[in-house]
């Protein structure tokens, strides 16, 4: 049993199976810029992406990665250890404040624009209206995930597409 | 250099004010006047530590693991009162993996609240601590609570202020429910011949619930001994307050203890004094051995952390028919919680108008619930709905537009004191947002909209300290390679104290932002400053760079003139730069400099200057709202929020916005969503977790529009700053509760404005 984890396979053991996926996360992978908020799903700090698709971990377990991709912030940055312009345009538009839904807050925006690069505000408000942020006020949260749907729009047709191609791979070993 | 002094220092933190010895300089730079252009300071600086927070490297108090760390968890009362008659905690201690049970047996008996304990056996609330387990991982701690065998002795209980005050009420203490056993009074001039002197006369009575402030990031710490010493992480607002508490409550020397905070997610007031959390965990680590975690659950969140205390306030206002305010009256009660706490809130009514006849009587009153905290401007934000509510039925009793009736009572002086402020560009305020809301367009005639769906647009005024004080201080250290440090004993709360720090070095040094790295939120390296709160950080931090800052050239000044052998007064500081006023060969760059002098570092220090004599620090605002109500749903809909503010010189615009719309989003959530609901049968909490207790989402924003009418204050400090974090919230929902009224004409005088209590007012 397999899982791929921000582009590395790791192997996954039956007992490990109903454990609670943010407690995986954080506890046995370390992987603590997926945040605790709530513990019921209503917050958006635990949200990682499986396959491309929103996740609040805190309600699943491991089970509901084998086979398949799992993207925590982690695995954002660029190869190059430099941000994700997704992440830059969280910086430069000032949609940070504590910065504590933030890592949730870029993986929903993530998911919205993988599937589409051109959303409209309101398609922005409704992909991250599970992500309760406490102190920003969520306006330059929308700017920032405008700003960046430029970058999504310009690496569409180009072979360029760093995630696309390593959720293929990942998605050939994965099977 | 110039030599510095003692004084005693006072000024407002929060709603009370704070007195302090403080070192002060006794010459400071000439203060930034209130249109000087600056460089780097008020520019759009994206936040120094952005990389770590959208990477997910940023390691909050709850993401610390050390090696062979423990868990602990919190048994909590379960009842609203009860004495603990037995306790049997052996099944938990033989559970596999349980390390050790804190009870008020096994520990020392440690003084909290004045009167009570680290664990007493006397449990006034539901959420009351009465074991802590410490475990291998938090799930075995959190079963071996639920072995835990508890004898309850349950009491009668009371959670509400108003039959808690009734002589038959359940007691929590032997001297009565209302605290200190007495109202607390404020009067000026004669307030019954101020009514005579009225031609129309007001009283109504105003209602604001219970909030919870429900930071993103829970209250946690993790503790760790090195043998005596103790070095605690935690999600704080005030990492010198924890040092102290724990240390007192340990009874440990200060300097044996260190308190670390980098980032935390959020705190609202909440996180303002050391938690009896973290001193069971540093009890529990000193007899393991080993580093221990504590955490809260949302639902402890919401039970024993704090809350804005509620209100039932009645009020009484005077006018004359050319809108002369010729009397105030204020009559108050609030629920504290089961231990001491402050439910004033008649701040607004005594300082933000001109009105000579003044009169209040507000009582603090204990209940069975958890206690009350400072949260984001206590006090005001309820004490403006009543006030500002009353103030616009009295303009519309006699004909006159909210906005001019503002402006007839407008305070030239401090109302309290009696003394002139520092600064006060209130009118522009006025007239920005009202031209940003169209309240020209503003139907004068409320409810008389057509359709069911009606909209209306309100106003609120806003008055608040943030002028902050001394003691703060600041280090800079310059390195060889002309890169420079900032170290303070203050902490970014997510504030933007990080970025703005170095923008003041920047500027004042005249360097390159790249080259500045800022180091707070350790009492271990870092020295002194207050915790955050009250709105006081940048204006209490911000100058004490600036003065480190121009100690630093002038070492740099003094340095240049023995190498150079030439008189200091020959030379002058400039980007980075010594330089000769004449001659040009005679030259040298600060890093070859410091390498010449044969330092690795080179250090200064800088102060927070004193605060004028005889001037009161305000910072002032006005909100307007536009709103939609559905009169057949009762749903309120905020369109727009114009938030126009005197908040000094703006620091950061980009970190300024957030604070702003942060404000605004929370007013607005206390105004239409956010309410603490107890069972005043049980009295048990039943909005415990973040799906009953309702808070604001993308979906409920409204737009906002920021304008800041104020240039620097050079009375106040070098930087000429004020505070803006509690402004920004402070008039949101008195705004947005009369634009209701202008919207369907019925006033909804209780909080939060709920879609029942509309349709209640609107067709009972």
């Amino acid at each position: 049993m397999h899982t791929i984890i921000n582009k590395k396979q790791i192997t996954l053991s039956d007992p490990m199976l109903d454990k609670n996926l943010l407690e995986f996360i954080r506890e046995n992978l370390d992987l603590t810029g997926t945040k605790n908020g709530c513990g019921i799903g209503m917050c958006g700090s635990c949200m990682v992406l499986v396959d491309d698709k929103p996740v609040q971990a805190c309600r699943k377990t491991v089970r509901h990665i084998v086979g398949k991709k799992l993207l925590t912030i982690e695995g954002m940055a660029l190869a190059d250890g430099n941000l994700h312009p997704l992440q830059q345009a969280f910086v430069d538009a000032g949609a940070i404040q504590c910065g504590f839904c933030t890592p949730g807050m870029v993986l929903a925006a993530h998911a919205l624009l993988l599937k589409n690069n051109q959303p409209s505000r309101d398609q922005i408000r409704k992909a991250i209206h599970n992500n309760l942020c406490r102190c920003t006020g969520y306006q330059q949260i929308v700017d920032a995930i405008e700003q960046a749907a430029h970058y999504y729009r310009s690496q569409r047709n180009t072979s360029m597409h760093t995630h696309k191609i390593q959720h293929t791979v990942a998605d050939s070993t994965s099977q | 250099m110039a030599s510095d002094k003692i004084i005693k220092s006072r000024f407002f933190f929060e709603d009370e004010v704070e007195e302090k010895l403080a070192e002060v300089p006794t010459e400071e730079p000439d203060s930034w006047q209130a249109d000087e252009k600056l460089a780097k300071v008020g520019k759009p600086y994206s936040r120094i530590d952005g990389y770590d927070k959208v990477s997910g490297t940023a390691r909050y108090a709850f993401d610390m693991h050390l090696p062979n760390m423990a868990q602990a968890k919190t048994l909590r009362c379960p009842l609203a009162h009860a004495r603990i008659k037995g306790i049997d905690t052996r099944k938990a201690e033989k559970l596999s993996g349980v390390l050790a049970v804190l009870t008020h047996r096994n520990t020392p008996e440690i003084k909290w609240y004045g009167t009570s304990f680290l664990f007493d056996t006397h449990l006034r609330y539901e959420g009351d601590e009465v074991a802590c387990v410490i475990a291998e991982t938090e799930s075995i701690a959190e079963q071996a609570i639920k072995l835990i065998n508890v004898d309850y002795e349950e009491l009668d209980h009371v959670v509400d202020a108003k039959e808690a005050m009734q002589d038959s009420a359940p007691k929590l203490y032997d001297s009565g429910n209302i605290r200190n056993g007495e109202p607390g009074t404020y009067s000026r001039g004669e307030v019954e011949k101020g009514f005579a002197q009225a031609d129309t006369v007001i009283e109504d009575t105003y209602r604001t619930q219970i909030a919870i402030h429900n930071p993103t990031e829970v209250h946690c710490s993790v503790v760790n001994w090195d043998g005596d010493r103790l070095t605690v992480w935690d999600s704080t607002q005030g990492i010198f307050r924890v040092r102290d508490g724990v240390a007192n409550s340990l009874n440990i020397p200060l300097n044996s203890v260190r308190v670390i905070k980098k980032y935390m997610g959020g705190g609202f007031g909440s996180k303002l004094e050391a938690g009896k959390y973290t001193v069971m965990a540093a009890l529990a680590a000193k007899q393991i051995g080993r580093p221990v975690r504590i955490t809260l659950d949302r639902k402890e969140m919401n039970l024993a952390v704090g809350n804005r205390p509620d209100s039932v306030q009645t009020l009484k206002g005077g006018v004359k028919k050319d809108g002369t305010l010729t009397a105030l009256f204020h009559h108050s009660y609030g629920a504290i919680g089961a231990h001491p706490s402050n439910a004033q809130c008649s701040w607004p009514l005594k300082s933000m108008y001109k009105c000579d006849n003044v009169k209040v009587e507000e009582y603090s009153v204990y209940i069975n619930a958890g206690r009350a905290r400072p949260f984001r401007a206590p006090g005001h934000v309820q004490g403006f709905f009543a006030l500002e509510s009353l103030l616009d039925d009295l303009a519309e009793k006699i004909n006159m537009d909210p906005l001019e009736f503002r402006l007839k009572n407008y305070a030239d002086k401090d109302q309290v004191y009696n003394i002139p402020y520092t600064s006060k560009v209130l009118r522009e305020a006025y007239q920005k947002g009202a031209d940003a809301i169209g309240w020209q367009n503003r139907s004068e005639k409320p409810g008389s909209g057509r359709g069911p769906v009606k909209r209306g647009i309100g106003m609120s005024s806003q008055i608040w300290w943030g002028g902050g004080g001394p003691p703060a201080y600041a280090t800079l250290k310059l390195n060889r390679d002309g890169t420079l440090r900032v170290i303070a004993g203050t902490q970014d709360i997510g504030t933007g104290t990080y970025t703005f720090m170095a923008q003041v070095a920047a500027e004042a040094l005249e360097l390159p932002m790249e080259k500045v790295e800022v180091i707070l939120g350790d009492t271990a390296v870092a020295p002194y400053c207050g915790a955050s709160g009250g709105s006081t950080t940048a204006p209490s931090v911000s100058p004490a760079v600036r003065n480190a800052a121009e100690n630093m050239k002038a070492k740099l000044i003094s340095g240049a003139a023995a190498h150079l052998e030439v008189p200091e007064s020959q030379l002058t500081y400039q980007k980075g730069m010594v330089n000769h006023k004449t001659n040009t060969d005679k030259s040298i760059a600060i890093d070859q400099l410091v390498r010449e002098m044969g330092e690795q570092v080179m250090v200064s220090i800088g102060k927070r200057g004193a605060n004028p004599e005889g001037y009161m620090i305000n910072t002032f605002g006005a909100q307007f709202a536009d709103v939609q109500v559905d009169t057949e749903t009762g749903k309120i809909r905020v369109n727009k929020i114009v938030a126009a503010h005197d908040i000094g010189r703006v620091l950061n615009v980009k970190t300024l916005e957030n604070q702003m719309h942060g404000g605004v989003i929370q007013g607005l959530s206390f105004a239409l969503m956010e309410e603490r609901v107890i069972d005043r049968y049980t009295g048990k909490v039943v909005t415990f977790n973040m799906h009953d207790y309702k808070m604001p989402t993308i979906m409920d924003m409204p737009d906002i529009e920021m304008f800041i009418v104020s240039g620097g204050d050079p009375k106040i400090s070098s930087t000429g700053v004020k505070g803006v974090g509690e402004p920004a919230m402070i008039p949101t929902p008195a705004a947005i509760a009369n634009a209701v009224y202008n919207a369907i004409g019925v006033r909804i005088k209780q909080l939060p404005m709920t879609p029942d209590k509309v349709l209640n007012a609107l067709y009972r």
